[in-house]
């Protein structure tokens, strides 16, 4: 199968594509991705809850769709080996979760530093003692600032299209920044949903390193005499500009990536109903728990918006700014104890007393639809606004 | 890599600093050089920042003098001293975070055999003690277990030099060091044994004192890893700041450590043997 894979443009693949329906999990839905995306190289270490759709990658290496697949000694290595095999030219895959992610964090800001355009799917969950596997996004706020594309997928179909899409925003040469897809664990990765899929015998144009802005690193490529840390030999007022200047073209590569995100993932964020002047603002899966909370707030007569966030770097906050220009009240439902979505938010807007960071449920806990509606009521209730039903408690 | 690439057009030729001239026109890459060609050809390691004396620059110029395909070959290094040189030299060579160049130089060499599958991609781990057999030393050893056709070279100055001088795990035991106040606790940490049943199938254990030991160690290691397995090479660079001797005695002070306790010693598969033996009638016969 994996020798009739036909390459076809990522917009045919994306948007023109027939594509069927199937009932699969979040962890299956990222091994259709990878099925698609012509990874060269894909390399594994367990921990869960990303394990699974690591397995069904090394299942595609078998069937012949990657060119190489190992299972590394422990998460630091793998992405330090995914790093090297980026270096050597080649499209590169790999997954972790929660305490995987920490204990490789060191590597994060390399690939970076490096302009290397790796896709990591990461399957989030709580990180801290008592221990957890449960699902939790606590580890997406200490890596805001990596400098890696960040982008927050919803349901196992979003994180499908995001991780086959982030390899078309990675490698843009004006890019090429390494893109981490995210998903709250287990909520998406283990259970099944219905997931369009186009067809499997159609895959991405492979990578091409000589679109490369930074040079590979194979000696086929000058200028061969290269290292890509600017050097920190002693004091040197060179090493503090050639270090500052890189940190500052890294962090204009990530505005670049606007534009294609907008292209090819519909923009940095969705907005349903936006002439409400309630919203809540959400990403992952809180937002699907959000609409169902709107659902039961608008049958009970108030009205409210909806604002999916789907890249967390770079951040909207123009776009959000824009959204809640009228907004009286802005309620932020998280997965993880400290709110780093509501503080980005806090930080992107003018009178941001208006956002309400909450509620935040974490080491595993379900977000029922309940929590959102009452902290939509207690704010309204608290700012005396009136709204229909805005006494009443679910 | 053809030397094409990096020869300039006629038209700039003239434009290029006369180091980048001599390299294209006298550089190792056009024949093959050898340890004791040194100082008849271009070197591809140039002026460098190291101590005066520093056993690490001399180990990394004949390092860089007995690469057997220069054109193509990949370093992989980690912060530290060794970076100075290695820095300064006329191919790719990569800097990572401390500790993972054997994870690096395994996805590195596993992409390269990808992309050229008829081509021998040389990719050389060049670390110091502290990377290889400290904070690295799982990297290390898991790239040995699963057979990475790499060769990793430790250079072994027994302490942590970039950073001030503290122990290290090859530092010696009872030495007084920063960090090790009383003294070291415990002895080396026998990485050349652990080499040999870890999976490495050529090892050599050799100080800067012996030049053409090194560079032939080096040699025989990248030869034979580009066909059989992991290879291991074990260099003594003494440190002449950090263990505060005179920087003229370096050799001085190798050659002692080779009577002492760094011994010359050698260790190969049968395969290996065979291997050399076959190679060497075939360059004899070229
Ligand atoms: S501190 Fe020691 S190892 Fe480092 S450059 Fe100086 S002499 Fe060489």
């Amino acid at each position: 199968m994996a020798g009739l894979q036909r390459e076809v443009d990522p917009e045919y693949l994306f948007w023109e594509a027939p594509r069927r329906q199937v009932f699969i999990t979040g962890s299956e839905a990222v091994a259709e991705a990878v099925k698609r995306a012509n990874v060269d190289m894909a390399i594994a270490y367990p921990i869960t809850p990303q394990s699974e759709s690591m397995h069904l990658v090394g299942d595609l290496y078998a069937q012949g769709y990657l060119r190489d697949y190992y299972r590394g000694e422990n998460e630091f290595a793998v992405m330090a080996a995914v790093h090297g095999a980026s270096l050597g030219g080649g499209r590169v895959f790999t997954a972790t979760s929660g305490p995987g992610t920490l204990r490789a964090m060191e590597m994060f800001p390399v690939w970076t530093g490096s302009r290397q355009p790796i896709v990591c799917a990461f399957m989030c969950r709580g990180v801290s003692l008592p221990p957890s596997i449960q699902p939790e996004n606590i580890e997406m706020a200490m890596l805001l600032d990596v400098g890696m594309l960040m982008f927050h997928a919803e349901d196992a179909q979003d994180f499908f299209d995001m991780i086959l899409k982030a390899y078309a925003i990675a490698e843009q040469p004006d890019v090429h920044l390494p893109v981490g897809v995210f998903v709250d664990g287990f909520f998406v990765t283990h259970t099944r949903s219905m997931v369009a899929l186009p067809p499997d015998d159609l895959k991405l144009p492979a990578y091409d390193p000589r679109r490369a802005p930074v040079p590979t690193f194979d000696m086929e490529t000058p200028p061969i005499r290269m290292v890509r840390d600017p050097l920190l030999n002693k004091s040197n007022f060179i090493s503090y500009a050639a270090n500052a200047s890189w940190h500052q073209e890294i962090a204009a590569a990530a505005e670049r990536a606007r534009k294609h995100i907008r292209r090819y993932m519909g923009g940095l964020l969705e907005v349903d109903d936006p002439a409400a002047t309630i919203f809540l603002a959400a990403s992952g899966t809180a937002v699907s728990q959000s609409r169902e909370a709107i659902k039961v707030l608008k049958a009970g007569g108030i009205r409210v918006g909806l604002i999916k966030i789907k890249s967390i770097r770079p951040f909207p906050a123009r776009e959000i700014a824009a959204a809640t220009a009228h907004a009286d009240l802005i309620v932020v439902p998280e997965f993880n104890i400290g709110g780093w979505l509501a503080r980005e938010i806090k930080a992107s807007i003018d009178n941001n007393r208006r956002v309400v960071g909450g509620p935040r449920v974490f080491g595993g806990m379900t977000m029922p639809t309940e929590l959102i509606v009452n902290e939509v009521r207690s704010a309204l209730d608290r700012s005396g606004t009136k709204q229909p039903g805005s006494g009443a408690r679910i | 890599m053809s030397i094409k690439i990096i020869t300039p057009v006629a038209e700039f030729a003239e434009l290029l600093p006369q180091e980048y001239k001599d390299l294209v026109a006298h550089g190792p890459y056009n024949e093959r050089r050898f340890v004791r060609d040194l100082g008849t050809f271009k070197e591809i390691v140039d002026e460098h920042p190291h101590c005066a004396g520093c056993g690490v620059a001399l180990a990394i110029r004949l390092l860089a003098a007995a690469l057997p395909s220069p054109a193509d070959t990949l370093i992989v290094g980690t912060p530290g001293c060794s970076f100075f040189a290695l820095i300064q030299t006329a191919l790719n060579y990569s800097n990572t975070a401390f500790g993972n160049q054997n994870a690096v130089a395994t996805g590195l060499k596993r992409m390269l055999e990808i992309r050229f599958p008829h081509v021998h991609k040389d990719v050389v781990v060049v670390a110091g003690d502290g990377g290889i057999a400290d904070i690295g030393l799982d990297l290390t050893l898991h790239s040995w277990f699963r057979r990475e056709k790499i060769t990793t070279v430790m250079l072994d100055n027994e302490v942590y030099a970039n950073t001030g001088g503290q122990e290290s795990g090859m530092s010696r035991q009872g030495q007084v060091l920063n960090m090790a106040p009383r003294g070291k606790h415990f002895p080396k940490i026998p990485v050349f044994e652990l080499a040999k049943v870890s999976g490495c199938v050529y090892g050599v254990r050799v100080t800067v004192a012996s030049p053409h030991k090194v560079g032939r160690a080096i040699r025989n290691a990248i030869l034979i890893a580009r066909e059989l397995g992991p290879t291991y090479v074990q260099v003594y660079t003494p440190c002449p700041t950090n263990m505060k001797f005179p920087p003229n005695q370096t050799l001085k002070v190798a050659k002692e450590a080779e009577k002492d306790h760094y011994s010359y010693e050698e260790f190969m598969s049968a395969e290996a043997a065979e291997y050399l033996v076959q190679s060497k009638a075939e360059s004899k016969e070229m």
